[in-house]
């Protein structure tokens, strides 16, 4: 296997052939922020937060996507990043419909700790208000659409994971939502197994356990890493 | 002269209302009334949410009462789930309920009546506000600060923050008490009894000097609503509704507050865009009734605390039937907060109160649950309606103040008649229309956004509409 050496805001680091920047910068100790990446589903470059520059190329680059090259200069935390992922998480709030102060995710919920993390403290942009449901009929689970940014974990660790692939993205643009089978209720869903997996994904309050109130709701993702180590190496031990 | 004299907005209330004062021909005050110029839309906003959601949202009507709301809002939501809240859960809720009457009781006698009673209806309005409190009587005033910091803690140390805390959920609470907090509340305790005390003296002995405000802020005969235990004892969190009339006969009892559509209902006038509750057997406007302290005063045979139940004889005895007068609801709101204070002794010593089952789980079991509670400013409705998955198909809320409105119009009638004068308007005339109104202690917007000092300007405008006269604050001439 070949190894590529880069670097990576000033300091030398190796990947091999093929693996991500992110991944590379992750076991450099530099951790990106991003809303759809998560540690043992596939990557889709949905948020685009974990953008960097790459030295030589005018377009930022989402890291997660992004597979490491020999000589490759890259830069995580410019001025120009910090400003575009700032104007990325204010396009996320004022799409759709979240009131913090409302959520079951208050208080744990990446969008929130990003929007902190990056000083977002004001949306310049004008609040869409969309027109959009929850669907309360699963037994178990809500989804609210008005807190879905489509980071599209759900989709992934249904498909990826569970295997049931259940959850699907249905339309383009603003009429994009996330669909259970052909689009029916999630409480008449013939393929849903009912595992929760796309709860505990989930960055916000978008997918909830029934009975949630204000800020209750916090996600568990250990299971994740557990499924995956079983999986690829057959040792059934949870780490951390 | 025919005009009208705009007092726009009021001071010193919790949100934002205006009073109109018509005159007639020979410039006397022919009609006054009170208008509430907000629409907060709560009703709708919360169409297709999940019920469980419903307190934290609910909460967000008021920044000085949402315990009330939230209270009545999660046993909305009790009700919908169809079981029985856990003892430490109704124990939590009771304690941070006592703890809101106290703070939002502290808040209308010493920041925002005070500066009316202490320093006079007539002071310069610069200083007649906490301030000039502070600077007159500074002791005074730190008291009642104090007082109310301490109802905050309380609501902070049982529900996890000072305003809008989500600890109240359908079902129970979501956090267990500790014993240190129950420990750091009972050090209040004595500084919270001194306080109560001298600001009870403090208003007796004023009295006498307040006749004509006693006689003519709001007193007039009308049917008092409350709720109370079963033994008629005062009940903040969950009696039944007893209905007095203005001779203190108790015309209904132990009405259940889950069927109060039955018994109550709301009219709606051209000019207002508050509504008008009334008692429905009487109808409107002879059914008109008022809540809040001194209506449950009124309705109770005693408060159920040893120094409270001593205050409530004395307070009986200022009218052979019920106490009509609105200006008592002062005196009726300091009883309160020693009974409220005696309640909260009595609480923390609950060994239950600890404990550490406090939520009860259950599926959606019902389509509606109604949910009431005593608010600081009278007995608050939550009504939701859902559907199969329990989301919001419709939201009633029945909220004191409204319940007060058709009171608030008469008080503020009978003042502008009484003290209001178009020649030679002076701004302690229309100070009093503003104190008939602060009695009440009404909730406007139930919350409070405005910073800074509020405008008063009143113009008095003549029938084609042209301002005749203008008495603004001296900063805004």
């Amino acid at each position: 296997m070949s190894v590529k050496t880069l670097k990576i805001d000033g300091e030398m680091v190796t990947g091999r052939a093929g693996e991500t920047l992110f991944n590379v910068a992750w076991d450099a100790g530099i951790s990106l922020p991003r809303l759809c990446h998560v540690g043992g589903l596939s990557d889709v470059g949905a948020c685009r937060l974990c953008v960097v520059e790459v030295e030589g190329q005018s377009k930022l680059a989402a890291a997660c996507v992004t597979p490491v090259e020999e000589g490759m200069v890259v830069h995580t935390n410019t001025e120009r990043l910090r400003e575009h992922r700032r104007l990325l998480i204010e396009l996320l709030f004022a799409e759709g419909n979240h009131v913090c102060s409302v959520c079951v995710s208050n208080g744990h919920c990446e969008l929130q700790d990003l929007a902190v993390q990056l000083g977002v403290d004001h949306v310049r942009l004008r609040y869409q208000h969309p027109k959009r449901g929850v669907d309360a009929t699963h037994a178990r689970f809500g989804l609210d659409h008005n807190r879905c940014i489509f980071c599209t974990r759900c989709v992934r660790v249904c498909d990826e994971v569970e295997g049931a692939h259940t959850l699907d993205v249905s339309g383009r643009g603003a009429s994009l939502k996330i669909i259970c089978d052909l689009g029916e209720p999630w409480g008449q869903s013939e393929t849903c197994t009912s595992c929760g997996k796309c709860v505990q994904v989930c960055p916000t309050g978008a997918l909830y356990l029934d009975g949630a109130s204000v800020g209750e709701m916090e996600k568990n993702r250990r299971f994740l890493q557990y499924i995956v180590t079983a999986r690829e190496k057959r040792e059934w031990i949870r780490k951390g | 002269m025919t005009g009208r004299i705009e007092i726009n907005p009021i001071t010193r209330v919790e949100g934002h209302a205006k009073v109109t004062i018509d005159l007639d021909e020979r410039g006397e005050v022919a009609r006054a009334r009170f208008h509430v110029l907000e629409f907060r839309g709560f009703e709708k906003l919360c169409e297709g949410r999940p019920f469980h959601e419903m307190p934290g949202i609910m909460a967000r009507v008021c920044g000085i009462c949402p315990v009330s709301h939230i209270l009545a809002s999660s046993k909305a939501g009790d009700r919908l789930l169809g079981i029985e809240v856990p003892p430490a859960a109704v124990l939590q809720r009771r304690l941070a309920n006592y703890g809101q009457v106290l703070q939002s009781h502290a808040l209308s006698f010493f920041h925002l009546s005070s500066p009316d009673l202490l320093l006079g209806m007539d002071a310069d309005p610069r200083t007649r506000n906490l301030f000039g409190l502070v600077a007159q009587d500074p002791d005074f005033a730190r008291r009642g600060i104090r007082l109310r910091q301490f109802g905050q803690r309380i609501i902070e140390l049982v529900g996890g923050s000072r305003i809008h805390p989500s600890w109240s959920v359908p079902g129970g609470v979501a956090r267990v008490l500790s014993s240190s907090a129950c420990d750091e509340l009972k050090g209040w305790l004595a500084e919270a009894y001194a306080t109560v005390d001298i600001a009870l003296t403090r208003l007796k002995q004023i009295l006498d000097r307040h006749t004509e405000e006693v006689e003519h802020l709001g007193s007039f005969p009308s049917l008092f609503l409350g709720m109370v235990d079963d033994e008629g004892r005062l009940a903040y969190y969950d009696g039944r509704i007893r209905i007095v009339d203005a001779e203190g006969n108790v015309v209904a009892d132990r009405l259940d507050p889950g069927r109060y559509a039955k018994y109550l209902d709301e009219a709606s006038e051209s000019w207002s865009f508050m509504k008008h509750a009334f008692y429905k057997p009487m109808g409107y406007p002879v059914g008109a009734y008022r809540v809040g302290p001194l209506a449950r005063l009124n309705v109770a045979t005693t408060a159920g605390t040893q120094r409270a139940d001593r205050e409530l004889r004395e307070f009986k005895q200022r009218s052979s039937g019920a106490v009509c007068a609105s200006f008592h609801y002062h005196l009726a709101r300091l009883i309160e907060m020693l009974h409220a204070v005696e309640k909260i002794e009595e609480l923390l010593d609950e060994p239950e109160l600890k404990s550490h089952e406090i939520r009860a789980k259950a599926q959606l079991n019902r389509r509606q649950g109604i949910g009431a509670a005593e608010a600081p400013r009278g007995t608050l409705f939550h009504h939701y309606e859902v559907d199969d998955d329990g989301l919001i198909v419709r939201a009633n809320l029945l909220i004191a103040t409204l319940q007060n409105n058709a009171a608030i119009n008469r008080a503020v009638e009978q003042a502008a008649k009484r003290f209001v004068r178009a020649d030679g308007l002076q701004e302690g005339m229309l100070n009093r229309v503003e104190a008939a109104i602060r009695c009440f202690d009404p909730c406007l917007s139930c919350s409070t956004h405005a910073l800074g000092q509020m405008p008063l300007s009143i113009e008095i405008l003549d029938a084609a509409g042209t301002v005749v006269d203008r008495l603004a604050r001296p900063d805004q001439v």
